[in-house]
């Protein structure tokens, strides 16, 4: 008895929140095509999430890239298939690796200072003080984040992480597993389709949304003073990978099933 | 029907957290060009009515009319409408931290489009001299400020779209005796000059004979005493004559060591 309502209670209380997220997103999504705009404010995001965040994306895009290049040449070693290293890691890194590690990575860069950002507003009453002076803190605040993500991620991270990582393949195959330069990129470039790169760029999109949601609506909701601000950070960071993760393989299946 | 319509009328006003009472039920009018002060204990609920009457808090119940319009209930865009009549000083200043000192002064500016940034600016110099903070506080972050230095930025951003009905949440704590002075006089000033409508909270006494035109002292969750200034003196109340007298004997004391 005991544990079906505790069953129950769980998934609704999880609903309850599934819910509140959705309001949240359709809420700020709608402030995003309805003026007033602050372009000055989305500037500033752009910059900060798009920029800020390219040197760990693109080092640790690098360091996989190398990584996967090693194990792809080991494992394919096994079966003499070494020259189809530079095509599994083109694949590997632009439909998987470049748009989920680059995704999970801004999430705890970006997601985390939203939410820290956007709590302390919160608690410190910034947020009702924007009411007080005419401002909607959903245009002022949520939509700039909102778009800029979703803009910055496929533009300039994911494109950035994928080359990067196929990159790290490229040098290390060619430095240290004698494959040919030349070779290396022809096979790269003649196997790489445009659908690729097409999920590629979705993923990145959908990822961006879910680390702005996620942090908007963790530090938007904030209770509580520092502590408060702690949790909301740890919860924007933990969801914001959740889903990551979760629509990464949706978005998979979209592209690629069969 | 020649009477004045009060600027904001409480009626009933009710708001709890949960199982907490807060505001029990709360009358208040506050007439247009009038000079309102709050008195009452910490934690009494003042900030909460404040709060409530520009919507940042949803009420239970009651009643919150401004220039006779009822605002519970009110649709989204009318009430951003009427907001705009209103400035309001935080009790924690609130300052916006991501923004320059004289870009938070001039922020409800920018915001309604009244000025382009220029005008904004001069326009936010110009407040900030009179709460006694000169040009170079402009270009700095609120975070380089001295509590008291915020709170009077708080100020000048609340009076900077000269709005029609001004709430002061502790405008003198945290400033010095004759600091504290200048700010009485600067909200005297905005009342009497401007004709705006102010309501006041504070603890403050000296300020409370300084700037108010009528009191009202909050107990319990009930407004239970109102009246103008002079007569705060010979109230005949306990509550009051204790409070501003600041003794701890008296019915308020007797109550916290009851509850
Ligand atoms: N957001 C909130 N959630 C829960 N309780 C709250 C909230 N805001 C205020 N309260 C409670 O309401 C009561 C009144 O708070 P309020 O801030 O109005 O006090 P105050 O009269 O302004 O006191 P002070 O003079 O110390 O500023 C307090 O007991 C406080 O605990
Ligand atoms: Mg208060």
């Amino acid at each position: 008895m005991n544990f079906l309502a505790l069953i129950g209670r769980v998934v609704i209380s999880f609903l309850r929140a599934a819910g509140k997220i959705g309001l949240f997103a359709v809420n700020g999504v709608s402030h995003i095509f309805t003026p007033p705009y602050y372009p000055r404010e989305l500037l500033r995001q752009m910059i900060n999430i798009g920029y800020y965040s390219l040197p760990v994306v693109g080092l640790t895009t690098l360091f996989t890239g190398a990584a996967l290049a090693v194990n792809i040449y080991e494992g394919s070693s096994r079966f003499n298939a070494e020259s189809t290293l530079p095509t599994i890691v083109v694949i590997g890194i632009v439909r998987e690796l470049g748009p989920t590690l680059s995704g999970l990575i801004v999430a705890g860069r970006v997601s985390a200072s939203m939410a820290a950002e956007l709590g302390t507003m919160r608690v410190t009453e910034q947020i009702d003080a924007l009411v007080t002076l005419s401002t909607d803190p959903f245009k002022y605040l949520i939509a700039p984040r909102i778009l800029a993500t979703v803009i910055m991620m496929p533009l300039m991270l994911v494109i950035v992480a994928d080359t990067i990582g196929v990159l790290g393949g490229y040098l290390l195959a060619t430095t240290k597993l004698g494959f040919n330069s030349g070779n290396y990129i022809k096979s790269t470039v003649d196997f790489l389709e445009a659908i690729d790169v097409m999920a590629s760029l979705t993923k990145a999109g959908v990822f961006g949304f879910f680390i702005s949601l996620m942090g908007c609506y963790h530090g938007f909701n904030t209770r509580g003073g520092a502590q408060g601000v702690g949790i909301s950070t740890t919860n924007a960071v933990v969801s914001a990978c959740i889903m990551i993760l979760l629509s990464n393989y949706v978005v998979t299946e979209m592209f690629f099933s069969s | 029907m020649n009477e004045v319509t009060p600027k904001i009328s409480l009626k009933g006003l009710r708001k709890s957290f949960g199982d907490k009472v807060v505001l029990n039920s709360v009358d208040l009018d506050v007439m247009p060009g009038e000079s309102m002060v709050i008195i009452g204990g910490s934690g009494s609920g003042k900030s909460v009515t404040l709060k409530c009457i520009l919507g940042l808090l949803t009420p239970n119940g009651g009643s919150i009319k401004i220039d006779g319009k009822e605002m519970i209930g009110i649709a989204h865009s009318e009430r951003k409408e009427i907001l705009t009549k209103f400035g309001m000083l935080f009790q924690g200043a609130a300052l916006f931290d991501s923004l320059p000192v004289w870009e938070n002064v001039a922020f409800g500016l920018l915001a309604q489009r009244l000025h382009n940034r220029a005008d904004a600016k001069e326009i936010a110099i110009e407040k900030l001299r009179r709460v006694g903070l000169g040009p170079d506080v402009g270009s700095l972050s609120p975070a380089e400020l001295s509590g008291g230095m915020q709170k009077r930025v708080g100020l000048a951003r609340a009076i900077a779209a000269n709005p029609e009905i001004i709430f002061f949440d502790e405008p003198t704590t945290g400033l010095d005796p004759i600091m504290s002075d200048v700010i009485n006089e600067l909200i005297v000033e905005c009342v009497k000059e401007v004709g705006a409508t102010a309501l006041t909270i504070t603890h403050d006494m000296s300020s409370v004979r300084k700037i108010a035109d009528k009191v009202s002292m909050i107990y319990h969750g009930n407004m239970i005493w109102t009246g103008p200034k002079d007569k705060i003196d010979q109230s005949g109340n306990d509550y009051i004559d204790q409070f501003i007298n600041g003794k701890a004997e008296g019915p308020i004391k007797m109550e916290i060591l009851k509850g």
